[in-house]
């Protein structure tokens, strides 16, 4: 596959391994943080850790934007989906379309999957095209997206929503829980637990929001920053990048993904976030609430808001009310909220592989394709 | 989530257009990427493109890369 399998070859990564180990010989240990799922992902399935020297700590931080979905969020879909229409002849009107990692994640006491089998209506779609389309297919059903994602996706879900604004839709609607990085990175940087020395940034966000959102991390902290690639040889290439800035104590902003993030990132995708999506204050599964790390729709385009559908409005502040620590919010012993801010990692949690699998998950780190229990249970500690 | 694979853009209609990636072909959204051009590898997320691959800088990044393999020693 042209663009991708050159970024995957084995002896390039020996050799460029070698060069890490020659370069960071002798330094004092390193703490470097991706957080991104699909970096997450990628070490693993690569197994790159193991070419890496003993003085490299990799952390994985909450890269992952199924994982860090509040148990609350889900309780709300799940009422949402219960809806019945008085004048509806088939019972519930709501048909909820969602990104298939959605499906299992927890919530206080169900999942949409376990919903779909007590009869919600749920069509697991690849983007929003799908669901505009199923919207234009089925005019008495109120589609709702669950618009989960960070700055990667959010700009799909707005073009949605501009797309259905054109073609004057009436039962497209999308709840979201849309969630920035640069917030998160901030709360990280000065986590004293973590003291980490550089952020493998991730790629595809990224591309659309460039390298300048980065800027304050190196150069209010002292950070070193460098976006990279998802490709073994993209990961590797990052992270000798990046020890280079560290050896010379020289911290600042690098893409090693050029070929597709640019530092003003895509003014495109980003004139449409902002038309669209304003900053808000949102909680993080496992990390609390971080202001203004959250996207909600504009006030302009709130019929397309799927919580107006919501049949109890009061139901809306009792959902959202729901606090990390509160008995509800959390599941007793899932320790995702520390392998969230990196600080613990899978085999430290007692429901590991114990109780806690892909088969039946107990946190959203399981949940998700792309979460760090997930990984480290496909692939093993490497 | 984030992971998507360069695409060949084959086909444009309106804010539209067909991608394609060895046998595979699908429709992709271009609301998200102005001036994207017929023969362009695109970036695929969530079915629309978010970005043009830039063929020149893949080539340099190739090319560096490459520069990591180890010679081996002359055969004598």
């Amino acid at each position: 596959m042209k663009y991708i399998d050159e970024f995957r070859d084995g002896a390039i990564a020996i050799g460029l391994s070698k060069k890490i180990a020659s370069l960071i010989n002798g330094h004092d240990e390193v703490t470097i943080m991706e957080v991104c799922g699909s970096h997450t992902m990628n070490i693993y399935r690569y197994g790159l850790k193991k070419l890496l020297p003993s003085n490299i700590r990799l952390l994985s931080g909450p890269g992952c934007p199924v994982c860090v979905t509040s148990v609350s969020y889900i309780d709300t879909a799940i009422a949402i989906s219960q809806n019945t229409s008085a004048s509806s002849n088939s019972g519930r009107d709501v048909l909820i379309t969602t990104f298939g990692d959605m499906m299992r994640v927890p919530g206080s006491s169900s999942s949409i999957e376990k919903e779909r089998a007590k009869g919600a209506s749920v069509a697991v779609v690849y983007s929003t095209l799908d669901a505009l389309h199923l919207a234009e297919k089925y005019p008495d059903k109120k589609v709702v997206f669950l618009a989960v994602g960070f700055e990667t996706t959010a700009p799909t879900i707005a073009a949605s929503v501009i797309e259905a604004e054109r073609r004057g839709l009436k039962n497209y609607f999308v709840l979201t829980a849309h969630k920035v990085m640069p917030p998160v990175m901030k709360a990280l940087l000065t986590d004293k637990e973590l003291n980490l020395d550089g952020f493998l940034c991730p790629a595809h966000v990224s591309t659309i929001i460039g390298s300048r959102p980065y800027e304050f991390i190196a150069r209010d902290f002292h950070i070193s920053c460098v976006i990279a690639g998802f490709e073994p040889l993209d990961i590797l290439q990052g992270l000798y990048m990046l020890l280079e800035q560290i050896v010379k104590k020289e911290a600042g902003v690098q893409i090693e993904y050029s070929r597709v993030a640019k530092r003003d990132g895509n003014p495109t995708a980003l004139a449409l976030l902002d038309k669209v999506f304003e900053p808000c204050d949102v909680e993080w599964r496992g990390l609390g609430f971080i202001p203004q790390s959250g996207l909600k729709l504009r006030s302009r385009y709130e019929k397309f808001d799927a919580l107006m559908l919501m049949q109890n409005k009061s139901e809306i502040q009792n959902l959202s009310s729901t606090r990390i620590g509160d008995p509800k919010s959390e599941i007793h012993g899932c320790m995702c909220g520390d392998i969230l801010r990196g600080v613990k990692t899978p085999p430290e949690c007692k429901l590991f592989k114990k109780i806690c699998n892909p088969e039946h998950p107990v946190g959203a780190c399981m949940v998700s394709n792309e979460g760090t229990c997930a990984a480290w249970y496909k692939y093993g500690e490497t | 989530m984030c992971i998507a694979v360069p695409m060949k853009l084959i086909k444009i209609e309106g804010t539209k257009g067909i991608a394609e990636l060895g046998n595979l072909q699908r429709e992709i959204g271009l609301l998200l990427l102005e001036n994207a051009k017929i023969g362009d590898y695109v970036i695929v997320h969530a079915g629309y493109a978010i970005q043009k691959l830039d063929e020149e800088d893949a080539l340099k990044t190739i090319s560096l890369l490459e520069s990591y393999l180890e010679k081996p020693p002359d055969a004598k």
